[in-house]
């Protein structure tokens, strides 16, 4: 783009329409309303003004899988539910994106021994992009996961035979080296 | 009235079908057998004497050690037993009544043992019953309407059972 950037008058910007395209998707992804277990007070948590799902266009929980693209799988998923997400995943638009919200829906949680009811992952009824860990994870870390969700939209291609881009994993820094390093000698001494 | 009292009169109403009490625990219960427990449990609404109005809680326990090394040292007769515990409004007593059942009925495995209903006393006792059945695997004679209440309709086995075994597929997903 840049050859053209600096050739128009103040005020028009350009872009290129994957990009233009990508932005408005990522900033407006519509999650479902979707809560099973005690997860789904964190997603709450999420939506409501503290957090602000809203920050990122993603607040508008819809009532049907037909105006949704993603869906946020928050909680327990029993077998008997397992067949009612199948339905409710086929029947949302494509592209559509899935969140597994909590340790139950990411591999069965606290119920992966005993639980004769859960599906052990909600990967085993739909796939998953994003899974974020926790009992119940925090609001910011569902956050978290809905960035990563706008991540892989962003790196959408829509150029026929382009690959899509893989996200590079993130991570938020390193951690303050003294707070990693404990000094060997002061331990042994009792320093 | 309090548990002695009560155990004893129940003992002349329906004599040897109380097969054993014991008033000294801290919830005093009998026992009793299997094809009485719809009229005893009918009695214990109606006289005027006990008055169990309230059903507060019907559960199902599966007496079965599936270690072999504990099940020496313990030596638990395996067994079902079902628990009924009543409460009084107008008297404000309580009192646990148990039914022992064979794990399985004739002691063929994958028949269920039976136990006649008490749904009709307590209309509460119709899901309790649906759950025992479900989870516990026990078949209540008489019952109106015995399907499963928290597991899927096709669904098979009954979980809560010591010796059940999950199955590895359901519709397709993966259980274990
Ligand atoms: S992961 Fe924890 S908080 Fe979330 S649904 Fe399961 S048990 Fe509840």
């Amino acid at each position: 783009m840049a050859w053209i950037d600096q050739k128009m008058e103040e005020g028009v910007v350009t872009t290129t329409l994957e990009q233009a395209l990508n932005w408005a998707r990522e900033s407006s992804l519509w999650p479902m309303t979707f809560g099973l277990a005690c997860c789904a007070i964190e997603m709450m948590a999420t939506g409501a003004s503290r957090f602000d799902l809203d920050r990122f266009g993603a607040g508008a929980f819809r009532a049907t899988p037909r105006q949704s693209d993603l869906m946020i799988v928050a909680g327990t998923v029993t077998f008997k539910m397992a067949s009612r997400i199948r339905r409710l995943y086929n029947q949302m638009p494509d592209p559509k994106y899935v969140i597994a919200m909590g340790a139950c829906t990411c591999g069965g949680g606290p119920y992966f021994i005993h639980g004769y009811h859960v599906v052990k992952g909600v990967d085993l009824v739909v796939p998953v992009d994003v899974y974020v860990p926790g009992c119940p994870p925090r609001p910011e870390a569902l956050i978290e996961g809905v960035m990563r969700i706008q991540d892989k939209v962003r790196g959408e291609r829509i150029a026929k035979g382009a690959e899509n881009e893989l996200p590079m994993p993130h991570h938020s820094g390193h951690p303050a080296p003294s707070v990693v390093q404990i000094n060997m000698n002061n331990v042994r001494s009792g320093a | 009235m309090n548990a002695d009292e009560i155990a004893n009169c129940l003992s002349e109403e329906f004599g040897d079908a109380i097969t054993g009490k014991n008033v000294e625990a801290m919830d005093p219960w009998v026992e009793i057998a299997p094809e009485a427990i719809a009229d005893v449990a009918q009695f214990c609404r109606d006289d005027e004497q006990l008055l169990f109005d309230y059903l507060r809680n019907q559960s199902a326990v599966d007496y079965l050690i599936t270690d072999a090394r504990k099940a020496k040292k313990l030596e638990i007769e395996p067994r079902l037993e079902i628990v009924y515990h009543l409460h009084s409004y107008p008297h404000g007593h309580d009192l646990v009544l148990k039914v022992l059942l064979p794990r399985w009925k004739g002691d063929v495995e994958g028949e269920l043992p039976e136990c006649p209903t008490v749904s009709h006393v307590w209309a509460i006792a119709d899901w309790h019953e649906r759950e025992i059945f479900d989870l516990m695997g026990v078949r209540f004679t008489g019952h109106p309407n015995l399907r499963r209440i928290l597991c899927p309709e096709d669904w098979v086995g009954h979980p809560l059972r010591k010796d059940y075994e999950f199955p590895l597929e359901y519709h397709g997903i993966r259980c274990q």
